[in-house]
């Protein structure tokens, strides 16, 4: 048909095409990961990006028209490729807007378990001293009313809050009393063994979520998380089991912690999570605060370790998907969402800029603010680098606008970050500037020595891995990506 | 298929009409609103007022049994569908009826324009460089005579928004007719570039209408090759951002051929990464009239042929939460996997079945073919279920 125009005439009449911004970083021998301003990836040949960036990509080879349309070159025929990416860009930061969300209640540090890798928690009969006051609460929920979210989490912490019930019901009634219009999330992390049917229905009534501790097996669990009787996998299991009766089975969530000992079980681990009836699982690396670091617990197994760990616990539950049976693995699936779609799934430990105080906080049982949970961890160890600030001494301007706090977020801003600037993965990573203080007292660290580029840049590295080579698992982590 | 336009055998003419009317079969209504309706009969009836008379059957031809002043109008057999509550346009000069509007259809779309900036190589509806404004006219008259309890209605052409203003006024007074009609608008989206356009589109407020606006590719080249356009990728990309911008509702409409289906799967991840507010996505079989037929070998890939591509579209559309619809096919020709997708599409007056589908057990839930695909082309695969 004369009168239709052929595809040529609609192609670049020039061969000039423009590089918009891009990185890349090795994948494997053969291939490179290269990431656009807003991370979507591609994986390119390695002899492909010489020429792509010497502007000797011919416009009629497949992968031309692949980096057009993923926003990595443009050419006279488009010129949107700047607006979808300023938007996507936005879109990936549009959090940071609402500020801090995610508000953490230490109502005591007291607690009945002794586990070994804890990091703050104390045996004491003196209440006084290490539970909240009322009037430290009272303040702290003002500050986290003060928020300019409309939406707010309180997660109430320990020690184990179980043992100062009183306190979270004054706090949730008066958060509730106080809220105007903003919404509130409440969540309690505990183990679970002193949970009883009245506070359920407290629980109950104020629509509270449950977060609890799971390490795996029986003898794994009880091994990592002594208590009188050694009987805290029996309590766990059964709490898990009355707060799903009592408030609904996506009301309790449970988290595992890795030790050693679990180096070598994650196929038990996984286990443990599938019988108890866990959608998933977040395979956690240990933190090196607080205990662990004391104990040298840290130091006892390295990365490496902890990477054929994670490895082997995301190949199994890959293939229980196989198998038909849905189950995730929550750490991959937040990486997953920063790769495959535009939005950011807000976990601290992966933001940049980093989210201390501005995403989260923490108020101390003692009244004190920290930045983090990480960083009362720090404290705890006698370095008080990032304690903001006090409930009832300082005002929320004090605390939020305090150098202490700005400085080490405008620091560590990975995009601005030696090394961090240049890697093809930095959308998909976070700043850590409590991990690189508490290492190596500075708030950037050396990244050729840190543990967490090296772990999360492995894990980058696998992911992608996976789903160039197996569309299956490409299908499932879009899923994954899609849902956390 | 259903004809909706043709030609009518006069009886007798009185005066000359050129007008829109309500069909009724009852011959006693109120004579002051008489001549807003065409009576439909079998036979002739001597009442006096209506606009004018239809007769369906055989009755006498020479008009002497109809009241002096009255126009009659024999309707030929293919008009039998005609029922009290359809809106037709008639013009006595040309002995031309139009059916605007079926009462019991849920597809009645309105055509604003023939006149349009794209020139789409599968285009059902080919354009016209004539000035053809009289059909907005028309539609600001018809939307006077819907019934207000109608469920939806579609805005089409050609390209709707070359009128500019004309057409916000079209939507305004749309909602001020019909405030319980949803409003299906199908544009190319390029004049909302001009986020003006876009701003004042959004202040009608228009309560449900959605702009079902075409991407056909995540290839600018592609997409401007399938429209036979310069710069259009890049305007209706700005077109979309501008409507949701403005708080209007974008369905993205992707029709599949062997132009769009090898990109079909990163066509639908471009929109998830970028157009992630989008509506909806509809994905829809090809459709063998207008320059598709002329086009074929070009455009024609047997369905059969794509429906592993089809499933990891709608998976990945599925997976980003998008709301997502395949439109046009048949349920033999793809996967069970996009069922929860699968629509019953196709336009009531143009919805047919071949033979081979008579004893198929899911006839029922089958969305069928367009009538020019069962004329055509269809796919080869057709088989019916047992």
């Amino acid at each position: 048909m004369s009168e239709f125009h052929q595809i040529a005439s609609y192609k670049p009449r020039s061969p000039n095409y423009r590089l918009l911004p891009f990185r890349f970083t090795e994948l494997n021998d053969h291939d490179y990961v290269a990431t656009n301003l807003a991370g979507e990836y591609l994986v390119l040949a390695k002899d492909v990006v010489p020429k792509l960036i010497n502007h000797q990509l011919p416009t009629d080879d497949p992968l031309y028209t692949e980096l057009r349309a993923r926003h990595f070159l443009t050419d006279h025929t488009t010129a949107i490729a700047s607006d979808l990416l300023a938007i996507k860009v936005r879109t990936r930061y549009e959090r940071l807007a609402n500020f801090t969300s995610l508000h953490m209640f230490v109502v005591t540090l007291r607690c009945e378990h002794s586990c070994q890798y804890c990091q703050v928690s104390r045996q004491s009969d003196n209440k006084l001293q290490f539970d909240m006051s009322l009037a430290d609460a009272d303040a702290a929920l003002g500050l986290a009313l003060r928020s300019p979210s409309p939406y707010i989490k309180i997660e109430f912490q320990g020690g184990e809050p179980l043992l100062n019930t009183d306190l979270i019901r004054h706090i949730v009634t008066e958060a509730e009393r106080r809220k105007a219009d903003k919404e509130i999330e409440f969540v309690i992390a505990t183990n679970l063994a002193l949970i009883n049917p009245e506070f359920l229905a407290f629980c109950s009534e104020h629509d509270i979520k449950i977060s609890t501790s799971l390490d795996g097996p029986r003898d794994l669990h009880n091994r990592n998380r002594p208590r009188p009787g050694n009987d805290s996998y029996e309590k766990t299991i059964n709490g898990i089991r009355v707060v799903r009766a009592a408030l609904g089975r996506n009301k309790v969530s449970a988290l595992m912690t890795t030790t050693e000992a679990s180096l070598s079980r994650v196929k038990d681990i996984v286990d443990e999570y599938l019988a108890q009836e866990f959608s998933g699982i977040f395979l956690r690396p240990l933190s090196p605060y607080g205990f662990a670091i004391r104990t040298k617990s840290y130091m006892k197994y390295n990365t490496e370790r902890w990477l054929d760990f994670y490895k082997q616990g995301l190949e199994c539950i890959i293939a229980l998907n196989k198998q038909g049976i849905g189950f995730r693995e929550f750490y991959a699936s937040t990486i997953l969402a920063k790769m495959l779609t535009s939005g950011d799934p807000g976990y601290v430990d992966l933001m940049s800029p980093s989210g201390i105080g501005i995403a989260a906080v923490v108020y101390n049982y003692d009244g004190y603010v920290y930045a983090s949970d990480e960083s009362r961890m720090l404290a705890e160890m006698g370095d008080q680098h990032f304690r903001l600030g006090h409930v009832r001494e300082n005002s929320y301007d004090d605390i939020f606008l305090s150098p202490k706090l700005l400085k080490p977020i405008e620091d560590s801003f990975a995009y601005s970050n030696p090394m961090c600037h240049d890697c093809a993965f930095e959308p998909y990573c976070g700043a850590d500037p409590v991990f690189h203080w508490a290492l190596n007292k500075d708030y950037i660290g050396r990244k050729p020595e840190s543990e967490f580029c090296r772990r999360n840049m492995a894990i980058f590295q696998h992911l992608i891995g996976l789903m160039h080579g197996d569309g299956f698992i490409r299908q499932l982590f879009l899923k994954w990506a899609n849902r956390c | 298929m259903l004809k909706l336009s043709g030609n009518i055998d006069p009886i007798k003419r009185a005066g000359v009409c050129d007008d829109l009317f309500t069909i009724t079969t009852d011959p006693s209504l109120p004579a002051s609103v008489r001549n807003r309706f065409a009576l439909l009969s079998q036979r002739p009836i001597d009442v006096a007022g209506y606009g004018v008379q239809l007769v369906n059957g055989d009755g006498q031809k020479d008009g002497t049994h109809f009241p002096a002043e009255s126009t009659v109008y024999r309707l030929p057999n293919h008009f039998k569908y005609l029922k009290s509550g359809d809106i037709v346009f008639i013009n006595s000069k040309r002995d031309f009826l139009h059916t605007l509007f079926r009462k019991e259809s849920r597809h009645n779309s309105i055509l604003l324009t023939e006149q349009c900036n794209h020139y789409c190589l599968m285009c059902s509806q080919p354009p016209k460089k004539v000035d053809d404004s009289y059909l907005l006219r028309r539609t600001f008259e018809l939307i006077k005579l819907i019934p207000t309890d109608t469920r939806s209605l579609g805005f089409t052409g050609g390209e709707p928004t070359l009128y500019g203003e004309a057409l916000i006024e079209l939507i305004r007074q749309t909602k001020l007719q019909l405030p319980c009609t949803s409003i299906d608008l199908l544009t190319n989206g390029r004049r909302f570039k001009d986020k003006e356009f876009a701003r004042r589109f959004g202040e009608v407020r228009h309560p449900d209408c959605m702009f079902g606006i075409p991407i056909y590719s995540d290839d600018p080249v592609r997409h401007d090759y399938v429209v036979q356009a310069h710069g259009a990728f890049d305007e209706t990309i700005r077109g979309i951002l501008n409507l949701k911008r403005f708080g209007q509702k974008v369905e993205i409409r992707i029709v599949l051929h062997k132009q769009t289906i090898d990109r079909l799967v990163s066509t639908c991840e471009f929109i998830c990464r970028n157009l992630v507010f989008a509506d909806h996505v509809a994905l829809m079989g090809l459709e063998i009239t207008g320059f598709t037929r002329p086009n074929l070998d070009l455009l024609w890939i047997d369905p059969y042929n794509y429906k592993e591509i089809l499933s990891e579209a709608v998976s990945v559309l599925n997976s980003y939460g998008m709301n997502a619809s395949v439109y046009n096919h048949q349920l033999c020709v793809v996967n069970k996997d996009i069922e929860g997708n699968y629509r019953k599409s196709i336009s009531d007056w143009k919805n047919e079945y071949l033979d081979a589908c008579a004893p198929c057990t899911r006839k029922a839930e089958c969305g069928g073919f367009f009538s020019s695909s069962k004329t055509y082309k269809h796919s080869a695969y057709i088989r019916p279920f047992a």
